[in-house]
């Protein structure tokens, strides 16, 4: 089977042998939180993690949400959950989000929130600890900004670490 | 072939901001009001799920990722189409006609106010190689296209203007429009040249809102609905992609996507057969443009008609008696979504203060906007 | 749920899966599609309508991209769909296509899928940013690798599953590449080469994952009156199925593709295949990276929950085994040009019942195969069974 395709290197494009022309994105946008999203934005902001309680399916989920995607109802109840939580699963990531390789790796975890209904988590970073010792089933707690400092964001949490 | 009927509707308000809601609720308020519309127990009777979206218009690359839940469609089969409504439309009728499903929604939303550099993000759809190092701004082809239509087709920027007034004028009695005006063509041709010879008026504003259909099999679609509207045909065409290779005399996307509409719904003269039409109007001449190539007015005749009055609601051949985009808004690739509901709304005698007398047969076209050659077309029908 | 009138495969061509293509994208798709057309002696007058398949905008930094690449692709002046489930696209194409026909709307059906991620400067995975959620996880930073490290985890931990279990699916796909004339990555690599491959996001190795690729993938279906005329051997499409899973991943049990057994489950259905193990010959399931290989045969049902790895220690996986799996070499040998990597799956399914697969050629004349892709935000499962 004879298939077509030219493979290039980076070489041929520095050197000018294949020409490429360049553009840099100009995409912006500011989207609109809503309800659910933007009360848990205001509840970081005031160093509270809030969650939704489905009555109907007897369920506590994080990030909040204004309906149930499951029973598909509005009728939900507002919680306010704990800021500590367990390790659901983690990464030792030695790449940036650019593909860039870095010396001290990022610690992403999936952190099921205490209070929320079990395997219901956040994606979020740990910090201060030692990367060998991580483990799935650690508690972990929030590390929070300074009040001043928080902007009513995700990021409002530094991280968490173990306690 | 297994006839398929839209049997829900739900949408929320259309408006140039919403900041009090997101992107999923908003959909999920269309969708629960669909869902009750339709008469449906639940959610979980829907076999299948359609949406429409583009991930620069939303900001999220694979925003197919983000679409289940807020239309109950966890653990549900449910694709993207990146097209219009229309399209949406006709892959839903394809699923059903298949014998697969029998129940299949089709969603379609805009939260435009969330772009903040729209002409950029139109930009990137025209050719990275030969188009963008131009630098132009992409509503320039509209400009192009209108020019050589006036040329080709000896239509008059009056005639043009004569849509505006007409579609703005409509929107005054479609309680859905943000843009309804009392307007004179003078008014229209004196506000700003944008994009000559396009005025500032003739072109349509971005608005925000969702809309979501149930469409269902013959044998469902008349067990749920009282007044199922059945879809009779439905064409999508895409023409040449690059502004250098298309024939800027002749609309084949909306010429050719109504032929295969016409064919699937037996109809041999449109002007006879089809009571009214919602064709998409995103710029004045677009409308006329559209009119000719689907066969309804000769070449050169739609402008003049309407300036006669013709297409008026009262007229021979009622178009945009929604108020079109030019009066409702643009809700982006749910344009085509609006053009569906205005005839859903007319043909179950629904339409209020805007009720056509006849309304039997209705057809829709939508186009993908600048820079593409991609439309479609769906008929209608209340039997 | 039976359908009506059948659906076959009568055409596949691709191009050769690289790191970095000078054909353009609209190139790389022409010659797909002229491969596929010539394979099955067709030209594009013989051609109803047209599918596309494309993975994010973003990389190309062209919107509306199917619009773009529709020339390329042979849409012109056709009816022309660009379908969209995320990375599971490139089975979902062929679905699309099978749903066009099976209509009964059109007779033939062109389905093209094309990637080409080597536009995206200085890497893909910058693009990769933009799928995660613009409020809850954007400003986190993350990377794809990230999500994939993290269902890693959880799947070795909820099983017990060793790192050499995984290595294993790289040094087999890897190895089967050899012998595919499009591989990007084929190579004889052994178990510590790979266990020994920088971390990249534990526990994920370098090795364990597929390399970013430009290439195209084109497939030409027929209804059963046509393909009866095009070719003496259709493959034909048996079952379909397709089902996403919520936005939410944090909420959910990333150790089991729950999502990949209902599109599975949909197939089978449709298919008439009650036990999956013995009626399938050759599966070609999603291997972006190594454990998803073994995820998905779990979630297809062709193993039960926790026991791929065994499978694959045992080579029953092997070209030569009982249940040849990605004899293609898979995404990781052959390259993940993404929507055309999916559809690179089909292609491999029809040569292979057709015995046209040369040196990667299963033995004992198979008869039936599956093709799955997965994507999205770990929530997708795109599944098409077929026969010969």
């Amino acid at each position: 089977m004879h298939l077509k395709g030219t493979a290039i290197s980076k070489q041929d494009l520095d050197s000018g042998k294949v020409l490429f022309t360049r553009g840099d994105p100009h995409a912006h946008y500011t989207w609109d939180t809503g309800i659910g999203i933007g009360r848990y934005l205001e509840g970081l902001r005031k160093g509270k993690i809030f969650g939704t309680h489905c009555k109907k399916c007897n369920r506590t989920v994080i990030p909040p949400r204004a309906f149930c995607e499951l029973c598909f109802s509005s009728n939900i109840e507002w919680r306010h959950l704990k800021d500590t939580g367990v390790i659901n699963t983690f990464s030792i990531c030695y790449v940036s989000w650019d593909a860039q390789r870095v010396q001290t790796p990022y610690l992403p975890a999936v952190i099921e929130i205490d209070g929320a209904s079990k395997g219901h988590g956040i994606l979020h970073l740990l910090d201060e600890v030692d990367p060998k010792l991580i483990r799935i089933g650690m508690k972990v707690k929030a590390v929070w900004k300074r009040p001043e400092e928080r902007t009513g964001a995700i990021t409002d949490i530094q991280y968490f670490k173990p306690y | 072939m297994t006839k398929v009927a839209i049997v829900g509707l739900g949408y929320t308000p259309p408006r140039p901001l919403t900041p009090d809601v997101s992107y999923k609720e908003m959909i999920y308020e269309a969708a629960v009001k669909s869902y009750h519309d339709a008469n449906l127990d639940s959610h979980r009777d829907i076999d299948g799920f359609v949406t429409c979206a583009e991930d620069l218009i939303e900001g999220t690359s694979i925003f197919d990722e983000y679409t289940p839940d807020q239309l109950g469609a966890v653990q549900k089969p449910m694709h993207t189409i990146t097209g219009d409504t229309l399209h949406g439309l006709a892959a839903a009728v394809m699923n059903i006609q298949t014998g697969l499903m029998d129940i299949v929604v089709v969603e379609s939303h805009s939260k435009a106010s969330n772009i903040k550099t729209y002409p950029h993000i139109i930009n990137y759809a025209t050719d990275p190689i030969l188009n963008r190092p131009l630098n132009f701004h992409p509503h320039t082809i509209a400009g192009l296209e209108m020019q050589n239509f006036l040329s080709h087709t000896k239509t008059t920027l009056e005639q043009c203007a004569a849509v505006v007034v007409k579609n703005k004028k409509n929107a005054l009695k479609n309680d859905l429009s943000c843009y309804g005006a009392r307007l004179t063509t003078r008014e229209v041709l004196d506000s700003p040249l944008t994009f000559s010879p396009l005025t500032q008026l003739q072109m349509a504003d971005h608005i925000d809102g969702a809309i979501v259909f149930v469409l269902a099999s013959q044998k469902i679609a008349k067990k749920l609905s009282k007044k199922p509207i059945w879809i009779k045909g439905c064409g999508w065409i895409s023409d040449s992609p690059t502004l250098e290779t298309r024939n800027w005399n002749v609309c084949e996307y909306a010429r050719l996507s109504a032929k295969m509409a016409y064919k699937q719904a037996k109809i041999k003269n449109p002007k006879t057969q089809i009571d009214f039409f919602e064709v998409d109007d995103t710029f004045s001449y677009k409308e006329l443009q559209h009119l000719e190539a689907i066969g309804v007015y000769k070449e050169g005749t739609a402008g003049r008609a309407c300036l006669n009055g013709d297409l008026d609601p009262d007229g021979k051949t009622p178009v945009n008696v929604s108020g079109g985009c030019l009066g409702v808004g643009s809700l982006l690739e749910a344009s085509g979504a609006l053009r569906t509901l205005e005839i859903i709304k007319q043909l179950r005698g629904e339409a209020g203060p805007r009720q056509l007398k006849k309304a039997n047969t209705a057809l829709a076209l939508s186009w993908r906007g600048i820079p593409s050659t991609s439309g479609a077309t769906i008929i209608f029908s209340r039997k | 749920m039976g359908t009506k009138g059948k659906v076959a495969i009568v055409g596949a061509g691709m191009t050769r899966f690289m790191r970095r293509a000078q054909e353009t994208p609209k190139e790389l798709a022409f010659e797909a599609v002229r491969a596929a057309l010539d394979s099955a002696q067709m030209t594009l007058g013989d051609i109803d309508c047209v599918i596309h398949g494309t993975a994010p905008d973003a990389f190309d930094g062209i919107h509306m991209k199917g619009e773009y690449l529709l020339d390329g692709s042979g849409g012109w002046q056709k009816p022309y769909m660009r379908g969209y489930v995320g990375g599971g696209t490139g089975v979902f194409a062929p679905i699309q296509g099978w749903y066009h026909i099976a209509s009964g709307m059109f007779e033939t059906a062109l389905v093209v899928c094309e990637e080409k991620m080597s536009s995206c400067q200085p890497h893909p995975q910058g693009a990769f940013l933009t799928i995660f959620d613009n409020m809850t996880e954007r400003p986190l930073k993350p990377n794809l690798l990230w999500i994939f490290a993290l269902e890693m985890n959880r799947y070795m931990h909820t099983y017990g599953i060793k790192l050499e279990d995984i290595a294993r699916v790289s040094v087999k796909n890897k190895n089967n590449a050899l012998h595919h004339p499009a591989a990007q990555l084929g190579k004889e690599i052994t178990l510590n080469e790979v266990l020994n491959s920088e971390v990249l996001a534990w526990p994920v190795h370098r090795e364990m994952v597929s390399p970013t690729s430009d290439g195209a993938c084109a497939v030409i279906l027929a209804s059963q009156k046509r393909a009866k005329k095009i070719t003496p051997k259709p493959v034909w499409i048996t079952g379909v199925g397709w089902n996403l899973d919520t936005s939410y991943w944090t909420n959910r049990d990333l150790a089991y593709p729950q999502y990949v057994e209902n599109a599975a489950r949909m197939a089978y259905k449709m298919a008439g295949i009650r036990e999956p193990k013995k009626e399938i010959h050759i599966a070609e399931p999603y291997d972006p990276f190594a454990y998803k290989e073994l995820h998905h045969l779990e979630g297809l049902l062709l193993a039960d929950k926790g026991q791929a790895p065994q499978l694959t220690a045992d080579g029953v996986t092997a070209r030569t085994g009982n249940l040849p799996v990605c004899p293609s070499g898979g995404l990781l040998g052959v390259g993940n040009p993404i929507a055309a990597a999916g559809l690179m799956k089909v292609c491999e399914l029809f040569w292979q019942l057709r015995g046209e697969a040369g040196a990667r050629q299963v033995p004992g004349k198979p008869h039936t195969g599956v093709a799955q892709a997965w994507g999205d935000l770990m929530q997708v499962g795109t599944v098409i069974t077929v026969k010969n």
